[in-house]
């Protein structure tokens, strides 16, 4: 075990965000107008490259019924696999209008999430260790006591996530499928992939603890 | 490159737990994977004061029509740092809250109690360079809910949280000193320790209250921290 001597305080706990988390975290999904900007909104702006894609889905619960209350966000790098943030060593090259965060909630009658993005690329971690294109996905909801955290990969990206080191980890191996986005029409694939998130049941996706 | 301390999950609640009814169908059964951290934890979104409005931080005014919302009067401010006690700067807070009356402005919310039209319900504002945040607001009412039987949720503040990692994210809920409806919540009560649980009751501040006007409550939080020496990076079992 790693030594945590740096550790003077205690995290704060969690706590679910109940049924109501549209009226703080996306008062646009229940017409309450009080802020200006929606910051969720937009993962990339016009200016952004890379492939545009729709990534949705629905959340299923344990009894196989839809979660119609859930907010999901996500996190993500550009398509030459650079995330916003100061401490990727590659930052200086991003887009400017490049966020790489949104976030959506589940629709109140179809239980349906989408995300409009650019696909992203390769991230090459700091230890060199090369990880497959992914979405980095947070879930919270009613009877969700700590937001669970998951990874979206894409089916066609085969070799990168036959090599991916996240992917590798997990066992028994047919459960890697549960973190797989694939074409919503097999046959055209178009820019449009699926993915559903199983909270429990025979289908479980893999959630990680980061 | 450093990495944030492990999550200490014993002090949070565990996925299910059976006297909250919702978590029965919504709890992973399987343990999560556990990632060393890679560059896609230690990054996350980071905001700016463009992302905000001016009246955000203040729910007495940013939703009035025609005067102020009813209710007790009250700030509620702390301090973001992390558990290395470093002040986190720039973290995105967002709340929300019922108004006095225990109600929400949200469509699925049917209490009898009525809303007010001069109250929204949500704000939101960024820490400043010492980590320090401050919302003006009208202190919630308790209301009920279904659970395996009807229960009361004591008076609390939903509080959104993002530090500088996608890591760091926290959502929690705030109680008030005093309130005996907290140790009789099976949501408050999912956080295993009654210390731990101590951590989301903000004490009242007298310092603070502005006389003639409102009185104040204090919530600091803390967000995991990080060694401060770097060392490799490796996930887990590699
Ligand atoms: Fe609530």
């Amino acid at each position: 075990m790693m030594a945590q001597e740096d550790k003077i305080l205690q995290e704060t706990p969690s706590q679910t965000v109940g049924p109501y988390v549209h009226t703080g975290l996306a008062p646009w999904a229940i017409g309450l107008d009080v802020f200006k900007t929606d910051i969720g909104a937009e993962i990339v702006g016009p200016k952004s490259k890379g492939r545009r894609i729709t990534v949705s889905g629905r959340i299923i619960d344990g009894a196989d019924d839809l979660v119609r209350d859930a907010l999901i966000e996500v996190w993500q790098a550009n398509a030459n696999g650079i995330y916003r943030h100061v401490e990727d060593p590659k930052f200086g090259e991003l887009e400017k209008d490049f966020r790489g965060w949104g976030r959506a909630w589940t629709n109140f009658e179809t239980g349906k999430w989408s995300f409009q993005t650019v696909k992203p690329g390769p991230i090459k971690d700091r230890d060199g260790v090369m990880h497959a294109p992914h979405l980095n996905i947070w879930i919270v909801a009613r009877g969700i006591n700590i937001g669970l955290s998951t990874r979206i990969y894409f089916v066609d990206e085969t070799d990168a996530n036959a090599k991916d080191p996240v992917l590798n980890m997990i066992l028994p191996e047919q459960r890697r499928q549960t973190l797989l986005a694939k074409y919503r029409d097999e046959k055209l694939k178009t820019n449009d992939y699926v993915v559903d998130i199983a909270l429990q049941g025979d289908h479980e996706t893999v959630f990680l603890n980061t | 490159m450093r990495e944030y301390f492990a999550r200490d999950h014993a002090r949070h609640p565990p996925a299910l737990t059976q006297d909250y009814k919702s978590t029965v169908l919504r709890s992973p059964k399987h343990a999560p994977l556990t990632l060393g951290q890679t560059i896609s934890e230690i990054t996350g979104p980071h905001f700016g004061q463009g992302d905000i409005g001016e009246l955000d931080n203040d729910l007495i005014r940013n939703f009035a029509k025609d005067g102020d919302p009813i209710g007790e009067r009250i700030i509620l401010h702390g301090r973001v740092c992390d558990e290395g006690r470093r002040p986190v700067p720039d973290a995105l807070i967002e709340i929300w809250q019922a108004n006095a009356g225990g109600r929400y402005r949200h469509q699925n919310d049917g209490y009898l109690a009525p809303l007010d039209p001069n109250f929204g319900g949500c704000g939101r504002t960024m820490t400043d360079d010492a980590g320090y945040y401050r919302f003006q607001t009208i202190k919630p009412g308790a209301y009920p809910w279904p659970n395996w039987e009807p229960s009361w949720r004591p008076a609390h503040v939903h509080v959104s949280v993002f530090g500088h990692s996608f890591s760091q994210r926290l959502v929690t809920q705030l109680y008030f000193e005093g309130d005996p409806l907290i140790e009789r919540c099976p949501i408050a009560n999912s956080i295993p320790d009654l210390r731990t649980l101590q951590q989301l009751v903000a004490p009242l501040d007298m310092d603070t209250a502005q006389p003639s006007d409102c009185l104040a409550y204090r919530f600091d939080i803390v967000l995991r921290g990080r060694f401060s020496t770097p060392f490799e990076n490796r996930l887990e079992g590699s």
